[in-house]
């Protein structure tokens, strides 16, 4: 994780981002260092409960308490914040936050083919691009702007590279490691730093897969873990499926792989358009239709090998909640693999509940794996190296 | 027991919020059972049980599964999950069955079997037991009604009806507004049934019922969630002998590897 002090250091604006649909590179090119923010602890949301209703994700709530609190370091160092419209109790949320830093909402378009969403979506662009040259007092400069393009397209290949050595046979690491390497992609000063310890970390990555090592026995079922976002403090699921037995192969969902095969075009005439281009396309639930997931997911299906799936939708998360049974229907009807829909909060009261259903299901892969790899049926699109 | 146990001999443990069953088998059939009351002292519930079964295989199941593995490192022991052993269980006792349901202490679980028996997918109830046999219970005492007659005391109801509230504080406040109306207990005690087949009901839409259904676990004795469930499903439910000894049978039968007898 990152160091706060590198932060200071760096002498530049901090802007404190939540989500996925932060247009990060543009943020940059206006001067400005973006740092994910807190939102996956249990702690901080008792003092959140004080103003904000306890029927409300833990996501929200959580993200809202570090703030009050001031117990995120990230958002201390924070000038200001960058917030969307993914969902009512994020904007309603938000409202709140402003009164405590300056905050920039962008407005979302719910669907992502409607050409008209897309000029939406571009203008929204460029409001974000003033409110940050406003705040840093620089001016955003075209050529920097493709320069940071062009990093944040190597980042995405390279997180993306590493977290294709868990489709081997042998899975050289466990999940739960993959998900702090993921993490670490919201937290970054200097690109070239960063982009060497990617190249570093592929490396050991290479041997380990050399060395033919893996955490897991031979025959463990392979997960694939999609819904909400999780992360350090909210991996509870994740810990569990490998206590139990699983290996989580692959995460489709905003700390792992979603978003990691979409780039910005590097080439583009317009590169605000471009960005515009390439945000609207994260197959996030806030979208309607979200067909953009179930394409990802198959394609991860095939390349991780995956013996079944454990969606992890947040309570009060209407939109993955509702999407899981759409999710549901295509792994079990259209892949033919065991899924498992897991609604869960931050704290520990559900744990050994979690642990059944996550035993039980690891059970059922595991039971119909063999016959599944075997069959002549199932597509196969993985191509080792 | 000590003297006739022998290689063949392997035990199914359930370990349930309520209450703890064990089934032995060997290899000409099910040799022994019995159950208690999970108690305050699970542990010490469970030595009582398997006093005698020394180095005989067990499979334990249940929520205590894991407590039991690690307190009894002189048995050879494995786990696995309830749904599992429900699965098993009910194939050996009611072959035909397409779908289990389960409604135990603190879980409901609907579980949907392929042909040859193997868990195609399931569904269990969420952190709260609204609509377990715990609820039953709590509400039996609050009527006081003892649990075992609960069922056919709600069958002598002259009227149905609907209790709202699966919240066992908030059903049981409108029990009490409903009895201060002057509603008879019996038929309060018909609401708070078809409360909890409702809920039941709604979570086996949710896997799909292949008829036909089997009906296990300690609520499967109450005559009254039979009949509404019967009812309400349409179809006639199969409830094998000892509903509460599926897990424990189950069990055994996994350290089989599936063989029966």
């Amino acid at each position: 994780m990152l160091d706060i002090s590198e932060l200071e250091d760096a002498g530049t604006k901090v802007a404190g981002v939540y989500c996925l649909l932060a247009p990060v590179e543009l943020i940059r090119a206006a001067g400005a260092i973006p740092v994910s923010l807190c939102g996956k602890k249990q702690k901080p949301i008792a003092e959140a409960e004080r103003v904000l209703p306890s029927s409300l994700c833990p996501l929200i709530k959580s993200s809202y308490g570090y703030a009050i609190t001031d117990t995120c370091p990230y958002f201390s160092a924070s000038d200001f914040l960058i917030a969307e419209t993914t969902c009512d109790g994020k904007k309603k949320m938000y409202e709140l936050l402003g009164r405590i830093k300056p905050l920039h909402l962008m407005h979302l378009p719910y669907s992502a083919n409607e050409p008209h969403a897309l000029q939406f979506w571009h203008r929204e662009i460029l409001r974000l691009g003033s409110f940050v040259e406003e705040l840093t007092g620089q001016k955003i400069d075209i050529d920097h702007l493709r320069f940071q393009i062009a990093i944040h397209n190597s980042i995405r290949r390279l997180v993306r590279r590493i977290s294709r050595f868990q489709a081997a046979e042998r899975v050289p690491i466990s999940g739960l490691d993959m998900m702090t390497v993921m993490e670490s992609k919201s937290f970054w000063v200097y690109p070239e730093k960063y982009l060497d310890l990617l190249r570093e970390f592929i490396s050991e990555m290479e041997d380990i897969a050399e060395s033919g090592f893996s955490p897991f026995a031979p025959d463990v079922p392979r997960v694939l873990l999609t819904g909400c976002p999780i992360g350090k403090g909210s991996e509870k699921v994740l810990r569990l499926t490998e206590e139990c037995g699983g290996a989580v192969v692959c995460m489709e969902n905003c700390t792992g792989v979603k978003g990691l095969d979409l780039l910005v075009d590097e080439d583009a005439s317009d590169p605000f358009m471009a960005l515009a281009r390439r945000y609207l396309q994260i197959p996030c639930s806030c979208m309607t239709p979200n067909l953009g997931r179930l394409n990802l997911l198959d394609r991860l299906i095939d390349e991780y090998r995956v013996d079944g799936v454990i969606d992890l939708t947040l309570q009060y998360c209407h939109t993955y909640s509702i999407e899981s049974r759409l999710v549901g229907d295509f792994v079990e009807n259209g892949r033919g693999l065991s899924f498992l829909h897991l609604e869960t909060d931050y704290s520990d009261s559900d744990v050994e509940r979690l642990r059944t259903r996550i035993e039980a299901f690891l059970e059922m892969a595991g039971s119909h794996s063999s016959a599944q790899r075997n069959s002549p049926a199932m597509r196969s699109g993985f191509e080792p190296g | 027991m000590k003297s006739v146990l022998n290689d063949e001999t392997i035990a199914g443990i359930d370990i349930g919020s309520r209450s703890i069953e064990l089934a032995v088998l060997k290899p000409d059939g099910l040799f022994h059972q019995s159950k208690t009351p999970t108690a305050f002292d699970p542990v010490g519930q469970c030595r009582k049980l398997v006093d005698g079964l020394i180095g005989c295989r067990v499979i334990a199941t249940g929520y205590g599964r894991r407590l039991f593995a690690e307190s009894f490192r002189e048995l050879d022991v494995s786990v696995i999950t309830e749904i599992q052993a429900y699965a098993l269980g009910t194939r050996f006792l009611c072959p035909e069955a397409k779908t289990v349901l389960d409604i135990g202490g603190q879980d409901t679980k609907v579980i949907s079997l392929s042909e040859t028996g193997k868990v195609l997918k399931f569904e269990m109830n969420d952190r709260c037991a609204a609509g377990t046999g715990k609820f039953l219970e709590f509400m039996a005492t609050a009527l006081q009604v003892p649990l075992e007659s609960f069922g056919n005391f709600a069958l002598r109801s002259d009227r149905r009806i609907r209790i709202n509230s699966m919240c066992t504080v908030f059903a049981e406040s409108e029990a009490t507004s409903l009895m201060a109306r002057g509603e008879s207990p019996e038929n309060i005690a018909m609401g708070l049934h078809m409360g909890i087949v409702q809920r039941t009901a709604a979570m086996l839409r949710r896997v799909g019922v292949s008829a036909p259904l089997a009906f296990a676990g300690g609520v499967a004795h109450n005559p009254c969630v039979i009949k509404l469930l019967e009812e309400e499903l349409g179809q006639a439910i199969i409830v094998p002998e000892d509903p509460d000894m599926v897990g424990a049978i189950g069990a055994a039968l996994y350290g089989r590897n599936g063989r029966v007898f």
